[in-house]
């Protein structure tokens, strides 16, 4: 199967975030969550995020997917304001969203099938990305069967027959043992480097991101915020092997490290134990890298 | 089946179930086992409970599970004990398939909308705790027949267990199912069928199996109050009737074989729907 022959044309998204503000509950007990926050996700690259748990960026992803609302400012999609969830900024969730009384072929299908869009074109494009994601032989298999990697496959399949214009994967790794991550991020890598949609994905982990990433936004503590934006200049194809000897890799690691570092210093004074715990850490892997 | 007839657990099984009938023939032939004068040191506390000097639970007094068995034998030649079985199955189906009727929805339904759930939930929540049986004297007079009275209270027995099951069921949906499912475009009669439906699915299987249990409670004991609804006495009467009109008759064996009978009822009808579930529901035996 030549791949340009049943891959649908991608037309990539640009999203901008303009000034928002998330806050919860009522008025005289009102939690900012998102404060004043702008970034934009560029057009054509994996944009990764960065912070600390509980940071705020799970809310940020549910404006960015349209499930909510900002209190204030806007969030534009090509220019067009997000108002509600849609197939053109689809979510990878943490754990898995799978359906578990789907098949993973059904699974994959979801979409296409709610839309009413089941073509020729549709399910060789369904085919193609189940070759691509190595899952033709468990089409049949429940998600209860698979594996946690598999699992993960399988929804990065049924997110990407949708085409969308922007995939937001929100730590969609959390959880799997070390080893089957770090294959998994070969494995993403090379999705994205072969198709170079928009991809907004969401990390706690450092060497994820730099991994991964064109760019890196890195977030304070709640309320969120954008600190900084490095430029992630690694070449691509990436390889894991080749991360670990970089120097520049290095570098970027312990840029980030080191404003993540001063961010949590900031909360700790303020008296949170999620920071000082996210510092130790984070210490202790600085001082071996 | 052969694999299951030579594993432990079903040995196991089987001598737990030989050992019962074997002790339980002992007792009721030795008419010595737990005679009174075993309990002649207690007399005094005893006497305080409320036992006669002779008169104490004496296993001698039930028959032997090897009379039981030829009164089973006698029976089981006799129309009006299979008419009891089918009065009791008949009954027993139409309540519990009017409750999953009625049930299934109207928990579906609380569930979704939040106007259902305030109209529908308080009157509900008042009615529940009510046990059927209560019941009984209200439906007798209620209901134009003797028939749909205790047909009614085997489905107020299923309806409640069923609805609360629903309802828990499509609320314990995990919320990230309706946020993939909304991007992904679906429609809100689509998320009802491809989400809600098979996200409730097990919970409604449970609370069948367990309505169902209830049910052949709760028939046995509304045959038994309301004289079993048939015209000639003894005979198709449902299976509680059976029971109590060989308690009346003195006929004490066949007490026990219409126990015995309501036992493998339900179990049979449980099993049935248990299986009915895990054909309903593959992805959950699929781990």
């Amino acid at each position: 199967m030549a791949e340009s022959a049943i891959r649908p044309t991608i037309i990539p998204g640009e999203i901008r975030v303009e000034n928002v503000r998330k806050s919860y509950g009522a008025i005289h007990f009102r939690k900012e969550v998102v404060h004043n926050c702008s970034f934009t996700i560029e057009r054509a690259k994996l944009t990764v995020m960065v912070g600390p748990s509980g940071c705020g960026k799970s809310t940020l992803i549910r404006l960015l997917a349209g499930f909510e609302q900002p209190t204030e400012g806007e969030i534009l999609l090509d220019g067009v304001p997000v108002t509600e969830p849609s197939r053109d900024r689809l979510v990878v969730f943490q754990e898995t969203a799978l359906f578990p009384w789907m098949t993973t072929w059904q699974n994959i299908l979801y979409g296409p099938r709610a839309r009413g869009e089941v073509t020729r074109e549709t399910l060789e494009f369904g085919e193609f990305l189940i070759h691509k994601v190595g899952l033709q032989e468990f089409r049949d298999k429940y998600p209860g069967q698979l594996s946690g990697g598999m699992q993960r496959r399988a929804e990065l399949a049924r997110a990407m027959i949708n085409n969308p214009k922007v995939m937001i994967l929100d730590e969609p790794f959390r959880g799997l043992d070390a080893m089957t991550k770090e294959l998994m991020w070969e494995y993403y890598s090379r999705l994205y480097e072969e198709n170079r949609r928009t991809n907004f994905f969401v990390t706690t982990d450092i060497d994820e991101g730099v991994f991964l990433a064109d760019r890196m936004l890195v977030m304070s503590n709640i309320p969120t915020q954008v600190r900084a934006v490095i430029e992630v200049d690694l070449p691509r194809p990436r390889k894991l092997a080749d991360l670990v000897e970089s120097d520049r890799a290095n570098d970027i690691k312990k840029q980030a490290l080191s404003i993540l570092h001063a961010e949590a210093m900031r909360s700790f004074s303020r008296g949170s134990k999620a920071a000082a715990d996210f510092v130790d850490a984070y210490l202790k892997r600085a001082s071996r890298a | 089946m052969r694999k299951f007839l030579s594993s432990p657990a079903f040995w196991r099984g089987a001598l737990s179930i030989v050992v019962f009938l074997v002790l339980w023939e002992l007792g009721a032939r030795s008419k010595q086992w737990m005679a009174p004068e075993f309990f002649t040191p207690f007399k005094e506390l005893l006497g305080a409970m409320g036992f006669k000097k002779d008169y104490l639970p004496w296993i001698g007094a039930v028959p032997a599970p090897s009379a039981v068995l030829k009164a089973l034998l006698a029976v089981l030649g006799q129309h009006g004990y299979w008419q009891s079985w089918y009065m009791s199955l008949f009954r027993v189906m139409s309540g519990f398939i009017a409750a999953m009727i009625i049930g299934i929805p109207f928990g579906l339904a609380l569930a979704v909308s939040r106007v259902a759930h305030g109209i529908g939930f308080p009157v509900f929540e008042v009615l529940r705790p009510i046990p059927p049986l209560a019941w009984v004297p209200a439906s007798i007079i209620f209901w134009p027949t003797q028939e749909l009275a205790i047909t009614f209270i085997t489905f107020l027995g299923a309806f409640y267990t069923i609805v609360i099951n629903v309802l828990g069921g499509a609320r314990s949906i995990d919320v990230r199912y309706f946020q993939a499912a909304q991007s992904m475009g679906s429609s809100h009669w689509d998320i009802f069928r491809r989400v809600i439906l098979p996200g409730t699915l097990p919970s409604i299987v449970v609370g069948s199996a367990v309505g169902m249990g209830i049910t052949w409670e709760v028939v046995v004991a509304a045959e038994m109050i309301s004289g079993g609804g048939s015209q000639q006495a003894g005979v198709g009467g449902g299976l509680g009737f059976f029971i109590w009109n060989s308690y009346v008759g003195g006929s004490y064996e066949q007490i026990v074989v219409g126990m015995i009978s309501i036992g493998i009822a339900g179990f049979v009808s449980s099993e049935l729907l248990r299986w009915g579930g895990r054909y309903a529901t593959p992805w959950l035996k699929a781990r």
